[in-house]
């Protein structure tokens, strides 16, 4: 557990970055700190390895007060990933992963051992091994950044924007990834962002700074959008918030229509067939869909280019909101529902997903933030 | 070529002066611009300072120096070591804006990420800064060793023999040999030093050579 107590930053112009901040990040969880440029998150996330020396107040990692540790001695007991990841140009992967086990004076074979099997944790090949990062590309780098951070298997992590400065294909890659590492490893992280989407993604604790420092509200990301404590909070968590919000309910058994299916290389009479209101599914053999067609609009059999691929494909007992999206998205309006492995189960009309969410509780209103 | 064949073994003798009194110099200077040039960069209001100051000491003329320094430091006028000293003094003037520019153009984020690991300062200069500003120190150590390789032969005015006593016993012979041979020597000893800078910088900068990603 990290915990703050009035911190306070003022920097020497005369300037306050960090308003007597006091909050707790939980032990194994993600808490996120978001906020627009100036609401010192970034100066917040370096007052935890003392990068910044904090000018009020105390942060404690666990029963121990940071402003008492000897401050290198400290920073080899928090991962910690930057953006553009920082790696050492002049040092192979495995030496920039190894960097901490052998500041901490771990014998060289150790340390490669142990970070060869980073490197596979981090999803790259050991054949990367030795290579230098400018060989490396900007994803790529960035996970031998957190490899890196992982290295001596600290129980702290500090993130300061590692995925902002990769493409969004990447960047949403390394996030699953990442969220997917934090399951097995249950590191206490704090982590840094601008973007509220990946805060609400990433956090299982989401704080919402404001410019000048001062905390505006702390809370579980489906509360944060139902329940925004003000204007600026609001404001900041953006629009479509309630569609959002369905993002963290899982989506129940859902009673599904079953749906006849053709394969590419169907003749338009087969697919006439077994259409419903004028669209029938094409899979391939494994019972993946692969698109909707109009059978009435082809006079040959179906070839791959002429399915309509518009509607996006939901896994049963995921987020409400990717089965929602999947019903809205259909070129058929039926929205297609697959298992596990990608396999057709059956569709959904958007009515019947929207009856379902017109059931549910919206997150309680805490006590203490009740309107008086 | 005749008068070499006859004189070669004084040649290579006075070559060997000239590769210590050039580059003996060059590593003291080297290692005692590393920690200004540190300085610089550490404290930015010491920058212009330092960088101007050693820089001045570049403009003192090298044969006022060599006769200063007896004077200065007690020491015999034919004595090597005064050349030495002076040397020292140039490749220094040449090289602490070299070594703070060349820390400047670590990267800031390397840095911070070296910090963030855990590195004291002394291990991070050495194992990260150092390392890193080696191309930018090496192309500023090239310059100095052709530098101190020519200036060396002025303090054979002052009796400390190198290839540049051949120019002076030439000129006072009126005679065109020991000349050209001294400066074909100096030529080759230039680009000596030269090639082993370059050949050194290549062996400890394996990372430089490396090829962009293939993605």
């Amino acid at each position: 557990m990290i915990r703050f107590e009035t911190v306070s930053k003022d920097f020497p112009d005369g300037t306050r970055a960090v308003d007597e901040l006091t909050f707790e990040a939980a032990t194994g969880q993600i808490t996120v700190l978001v906020g627009p440029s100036g609401c010192g998150k970034t100066t917040s996330l370096r007052m935890i390895n003392r990068m910044i020396q904090p000018t009020g107040g105390r942060i404690w990692i666990d029963d121990q007060d940071t402003a008492q540790l000897d401050e290198a001695q400290l920073r080899r007991g928090i991962g910690y990933v930057i953006q553009h990841a920082g790696l050492f140009p002049h040092r192979t992967v495995v030496a920039n992963i190894a960097t901490v086990p052998m500041l901490l004076g771990w014998n060289k074979r150790r340390a490669e051992a142990r970070a060869l099997e980073l490197l596979e944790r981090v999803g790259l090949p050991t054949s990367f091994a030795k290579r230098y990062p400018a060989q490396l590309s900007g994803g790529q780098q960035q996970r031998v950044g957190v490899a890196r951070a992982l290295a001596a298997d600290p129980p702290v992590m500090l993130m300061d924007e590692p995925f902002s400065a990769v493409d969004p294909v990447v960047r949403e890659q390394l996030q699953d990834e990442f969220l997917r590492l934090q399951d097995d490893l249950g590191k206490t992280i704090v982590f840094v962002t601008h973007d509220i989407d990946e805060a609400i993604k990433l956090g299982d604790r989401v704080a919402v700074l404001r410019a000048g420092g001062k905390l505006a509200q702390l809370a579980d990301p489906a509360y944060l959008l139902a329940h925004p404590v003000d204007d600026f909070v609001a404001d900041f968590v953006g629009r479509d918030r309630g569609y959002r919000a369905l993002g963290f309910q899982a989506s129940p058994q859902f009673l599904l229509m079953q749906e006849q299916t053709v394969p590419l290389g169907a003749t338009p009479a087969q697919a006439a067939d077994g259409a419903r209101d004028g669209w029938i599914l094409v899979v391939d053999a494994n019972r993946r869909p692969l698109g909707w067609i109009e059978p009435d609009r082809i006079t040959t059999p179906i070839e791959p280019e002429m399915l309509q691929r518009g509607g996006t494909v939901a896994t049963a007992g995921g987020p409400l909101r990717n089965v929602l999206d999947a019903a809205l998205s259909s070129p058929s309006r039926r929205g297609v529902i697959v298992d596990d492995q990608g396999a057709l189960l059956g569709t959904i009309r958007a009515h019947k997903v929207l009856a379902e969410i017109e059931e549910r509780a919206r997150p309680e209103l805490q006590d203490d933030e009740a309107p008086r | 070529m005749i008068w070499l064949r006859g004189h070669l073994g004084d040649v290579l003798g006075l070559t060997v002066q000239h590769i210590y009194l050039a580059g003996v110099p060059l590593l003291l200077g080297l290692l005692i611009a590393l920690p200004f040039g540190w300085l610089a960069r550490r404290y930015r209001g010491l920058y212009p300072l330092l960088i101007i100051g050693t820089g001045l000491l570049y403009t003192i003329p090298s044969l006022a120096l060599f006769i200063m320094l007896p004077l200065l430091l007690g020491t015999k006028i034919l004595d090597p070591n005064n050349v030495v000293i002076a040397m020292t003094i140039y490749t220094v003037a040449l090289l602490v804006r070299t070594v703070a520019d060349g820390l400047g153009s670590v990267p800031d984020e390397v840095n911070q990420a070296a910090t963030a690991m855990g590195y004291r300062r002394v291990r991070r200069f050495m194992s990260v800064e150092l390392p890193l500003a080696v191309p930018v120190i090496s192309a500023g150590l090239r310059v100095a060793a052709v530098s101190n390789v020519s200036i060396v032969s002025v303090a054979a005015l002052i009796g400390v023999p190198q290839l540049g006593s051949l120019f002076t016993d030439g000129f006072n012979r009126a005679f065109l040999d020991p000349i050209v041979v001294g400066v074909t020597a100096c030529v080759l000893l230039a680009l000596l030093f030269d090639m082993t800078i370059l050949g050194a910088t290549h062996l400890v900068t394996p990372w430089q050579r490396a090829g962009k990603a293939s993605v």
